[in-house]
């Protein structure tokens, strides 16, 4: 009950966050925050295969980056009325490049995926991570695209309704989809196919001995949690309207894998909150000293040695909840 | 130093002459992104302690205008230098900014500032679209356009008589650029040229190349870390004494020149100002910057100071206004005293002025960079031409 | 001809500074079980270490004394203060724990030494060339590197081959349960093994000192690289990390120096050479990515 009643405060909060900034006098902050839940949303989605599947993908930056680069492209067709290899025409319609990012993603994940999960344990961290060096050169070397200089998208993405150069209908909109997508991941882990999951990452022996093929559901999982970081960059693409290589670099991957561990491995709200408290401490730690990353390393070594469970079991302690 | 720092303008009671209503009001809040941190992080450094030389010369004001500014880290990552332009821009309500390095970073703070109707005055990047057709009436380059920088190489080339020329650059925006301003200005014959990595450190593959191909000279556009490395292992392969280099500025600038030793004597370079350049302004700067900060000013650093002294003459004129129009007026009228010696903003608001041959040679048993000859005058740029404002 | 022979040549020497790196993370890798990514932090602090050593005295081998010693110093406060308590953890903790060690490394050498690349002399009696290859005058420098780094390798070899200490390491590798069970220290070993990869990095940072840069952030540009060797050559194996090192440097080294020109032939000018460039910086990592869909655990897997 306590757990409900925080959520919906939380909820409320996250609403009216907009207003609130107007209030404080920081109309900045509203563009923070949706920065912030743009790395909250492709962090949920590693969630699902790091918690959920026991998958260690060192390399999800680059479904985060092909989201944003397929903004980025259509909207590079679109300004130039070219359509790619003759065939297919830009747009500017996030209806339309928004689930297009889910599909290239997708189809990235679901061939990486398929190589990658041949292998396990630290191989499978170090596969993962070389596919997403090798599609981070790949961009490094599309000149079409700007390179390694990336590209600028000069206007957001146009939404029937809805005027997205306001920050604050961006924001909800971004507050919308990552709920709606926070919602279908509860549904997934919730679901046969979600308790599947669960049981290879306790014991994949025992899975196959009871006559479930592991691959298959991995394969899947995989390609689900491709698909949400795909629409987490095209998101990210529209608030920065900018894309660079530096978007699926190694170290974004990395950062991505501290906001899960941070906020709670296997929670549904962790990342958020992880998104949530890494920013902040990065912006808290940056306006004390310019030497911020020496404070914020040993925060993140002691988080691991002694913080078990991340944000969430934390609060989870303060509202009292028990979990088996 | 603190990575918010400000430089809080001292509300002095010393009244300036030209400096009534504005000066005694809230200071001019100046926005400065510049990359503090990696490889290229002494390249910021040195523009913003030059800029903040030339405030505290004026007692926190420029122009006799009492400036606050504040200083970010962009950390060489072009949506870091955005987040920061928003913030600035929203949160700060700053309608003034300076201070990008890197192309890349500029690339996304530029439009951003120059969209919300700010001011922008750039003291080192300077791609061409802003140099050409995307040129805007509130963007101003206080150092050069990268090509020149390039081309200016190619005219060293010629007159120092290389006809077999072996080219190469790392392999992004700015690296390609090199190679093709580069080519634009030499009428020799280029043998071979070589992208490298942004991130490498070994170069032994491209030495080995270049030795192959058996060139008069080598141009290469390595900035910051990157060129020391470079160049201590051109130097290595005992390479420097049989093929000789001709490179732009950012290759070779004094704190590169430290940091390589005696692997860069002979090189040759162009530039636009040095620190061993005679006028009194120039002379002032260097005594200045040796004094506070015990070290030799590179040109990244002049950039910095050239744009605060810049920026603090049209501040006078305008008495503290930063309503583009009339700070355009003032500002163009480059009413200052430019440590390079001439200085005047061209069609395209970029400078037009006069650029040198450099050596790197020994004086008094260290090496320096010594000013030659001057091989172009009143150079301005090769998109001023697409540019219409 | 000479051309190929030099940059066969270059390949090796980048192997064997891969090399370096490499051993000491496998060891580490096979036997504690911890992905290490401050590996490469160890690298930067004997490259800083032999840097102000160098500059305040002047004498190369105190150089090489103050790296050794600050690389494994560091080495033992990080196993002692850190490492240890990541043993028994999974994989993902090692890797937060360890990249926030990177954060706080780098921005302390930014702390005491300031951003700017340092310079490091090289040693009075290697600043000449041997002309090894008719021709063409190799840096007698890099021929010390690939003279050092092989025999770091033979004395790896005979160390872990025919010493107890090595007889032990081998069966910690393979079978990590079984030595512990034996009642042997595992603790002492431990620290040794990771005080050995923090020396072998420190060396391939110092012997890196004089001819790449000595900077804040070199470490990451080598780590990647680095692990790609490791799981190459077979995680916990030694002779796989000096197999995987070579394989690495020369195929690399190949890459750079050859594709573009081969591109040019088929492509214009401007496009062969930044597809050229995207290629050969992919090139290892599509290696290790085939290497691995044929042989899932490396080519000389330590664990069987």
């Amino acid at each position: 009950m306590r757990e409900k009643i925080a959520l919906a405060i939380l909820f409320a909060a996250a609403v009216a966050l907009p207003f609130l900034m107007r209030a404080l006098d920081l109309p900045g902050g509203t563009g923070v925050a949706t920065s912030i839940l743009c790395l909250a949303f492709a962090a949920s989605s590693l969630n699902l295969i790091i918690g959920h599947g026991g998958m260690i993908s060192f390399g999800h930056a680059a479904y985060y980056g092909i989201g944003a680069y397929t903004v980025g492209i259509l909207w590079e067709h679109f300004r130039q009325q070219e359509p790619i290899f003759g065939l297919i025409p830009g747009t500017d319609q996030l209806l339309i490049t928004l689930p297009a990012a889910m599909l290239m993603a997708g189809l990235a994940a679901a061939v990486i995926g398929a190589l990658s999960l041949r292998t396990s344990g630290v191989q499978f961290i170090m596969i993962t991570l070389a596919f997403a060096q090798m599609l981070f050169f790949l961009f490094v070397g599309l000149k079409a695209y700007g390179g390694d200089d990336g590209m600028t998208i000069r206007r957001r993405n146009a939404v029937p309704g809805l005027d997205l150069r306001d920050i604050d209908q961006l924001y909800w909109l971004v507050l919308g989809v990552l709920c709606a997508w926070l919602f279908l991941q509860w549904r997934i882990v919730g679901s046969r196919f979600g308790r599947v999951l669960e049981g290879i990452r306790q014991n994949e022996r025992r899975m196959r001995a009871i006559g479930i093929s592991p691959y298959p559901y991995k394969l899947a999982a995989f390609v689900i949690a491709g698909m949400g970081a795909g629409a987490a960059g095209a998101l990210m693409a529209n608030y920065m309207r900018f894309v660079s290589p530096d978007i699926m670099s190694w170290q974004k991957s990395g950062e991505i894998m501290v906001v899960v561990i941070l906020g709670g491995i296997g929670t549904l709200l962790g990342p958020v909150l992880g998104a949530i408290a890494l920013q902040g401490l990065e912006f808290f730690l940056g306006g004390l000293t310019e030497h911020w990353a020496i404070i914020l390393g040993p925060i993140l070594v002691v988080v691991v040695l002694f913080g078990r469970g991340g944000i969430m079991a934390l609060v989870n302690r303060l509202l009292g909840v028990r979990r088996g | 130093m603190q990575r918010r720092g400000f430089l809080a303008a001292s509300a002095g009671l010393t009244s300036v002459l030209a400096a009534p209503a504005y000066a005694q009001g809230a200071p001019v809040k100046i926005g400065m992104i510049t990359t503090l941190s990696g490889p290229g992080g002494y390249l910021g450094a040195d523009i913003r302690d030059a800029f903040q030389l030339a405030v505290e010369q004026e007692q926190g004001k420029l122009g006799g205008i009492n400036v606050q500014v504040l200083v970010e880290d962009d950390a060489l990552r072009p949506g870091q230098g955005k987040s920061i332009a928003e913030r600035f821009l929203r949160n700060e309500r700053i309608r003034l900014m300076t201070g990008v390095v890197f192309s890349n970073v500029l690339g996304t703070v530029a439009p951003d500032v120059l969209d919300a109707d700010g001011i922008y005055v750039s003291p080192n990047a300077a791609p061409s679209n802003f140099a050409g057709r995307e040129c805007h009436r509130n963007y101003y380059t206080m150092a050069w356009q990268n090509d020149t920088l390039h081309e200016t190489a190619g005219v060293l080339a010629n007159t120092l008589g290389y006809k077999r020329m072996f080219i190469l650059a790392p392999n992004y925006q700015a690296g390609r650029d090199a190679l093709t301003g580069f080519k634009r200005k030499f009428g020799g014959e280029v043998v071979q040229e070589v992208y490298t990595r942004l991130d490498q450190t070994d170069y032994a593959a491209e030495l080995a190349q270049i030795r192959a191909a058996r060139p008069d000279a080598v141009f290469q556009f390595h900035p910051g870390g990157l060129g020391i490395g470079f160049l201590r292992q051109y130097a290595q392969a005992g390479l420097l004494s049989t093929i000789p280099q001709c490179v732009p500025n950012p290759s070779m600038d004094s704190t590169t020149l430290a940091a390589v030793g005696d692997a860069a004597e002979g090189v040759n370079l162009t530039s636009h100002w040095n620190s061993d350049f005679q006028n009194p302004a120039s002379q002032a700067f260097v005594a200045a910057f040796r004094a506070k900060y015990n070290r030799l000013p590179t040109y990244y650093a002049q950039q910095g100071y050239d744009t605060a002294l810049a920026i603090g003459a049209a501040l006078r004129q305008t008495r503290g206004s930063i309503d583009p129009a009339a700070f355009r007026t003032a500002m163009l009228k480059a009413d200052f005293v430019s440590t390079r010696g001439k200085f005047a903003f061209g069609p395209n608001q970029h400078p037009v002025q006069d650029w040198y041959a450099l050596k790197v040679e020994r004086v008094a048993g260290t090496l320096a960079l010594v000013t030659k000859s001057k091989i172009l005058e009143n150079e301005g740029d090769s998109y001023a031409a697409q540019c219409r404002l | 001809m000479a051309l190929l022979a030099e940059q066969l040549l270059n390949g090796l020497q980048l192997g064997v500074m891969l090399f370096l790196l490499a051993a000491g993370l496998t060891l580490v890798f096979g036997i504690m079980g911890v992905i290490n990514l401050a590996h490469g932090s160890l690298y930067m602090v004997g490259a800083f270490g032999a840097a102000v050593v160098a500059q305040a005295t002047g004498s190369w081998w105190l150089a090489l004394l103050g790296g050794l010693l600050a690389a494994g110093v560091t080495g033992m406060v990080m196993e002692l203060v850190v490492l240890r308590r990541l043993y028994a953890r999974d994989h993902l903790d090692q890797v937060l724990a360890t990249f926030g060690l990177i954060l706080f490394f780098n921005q302390l050498m930014v702390l005491l030494f300031g951003r700017q690349p340092r310079f490091v002399a090289l040693p009075a009696w290697f600043t000449g060339s041997v002309e090894i290859i008719p021709g063409v005058p190799y840096p007698s420098y890099r021929l010390l590197i690939i003279a050092v780094g092989l025999a770091v390798a033979g004395g790896l070899y005979l160390l872990i081959q025919r010493t107890r200490i090595g007889m032990l390491v081998r069966a910690g590798a393979t079978h990590r349960e079984m030595v512990r069970a034996l009642g042997v220290d595992i603790r002492l070993l431990y620290t040794l093994v990771f005080g050995l990869g923090a020396l072998l990095a420190g060396l391939a940072g110092i012997m890196a000192g004089p001819v790449f840069n000595v900077q804040v952030g070199m470490g990451e540009q080598i780590l990647i690289q680095t692990f790609v060797v490791v799981v190459i050559g077979g995680i916990g194996s030694v002779r796989g990390a000096l197999f995987g090192a070579l394989l690495v440097g020369v195929v690399d080294t190949l890459l750079r120096g050859f594709v573009p020109g081969l591109l040019r032939g088929v492509l214009d000018a401007s496009q062969a050479d930044a597809l050229g460039a995207a290629l050969s910086s992919m090139g290892v990592y599509v290696l290790m990515a085939l290497v691995l869909l044929i042989k899932p655990r490396g080519i000389f897997p330590a664990h069987a």
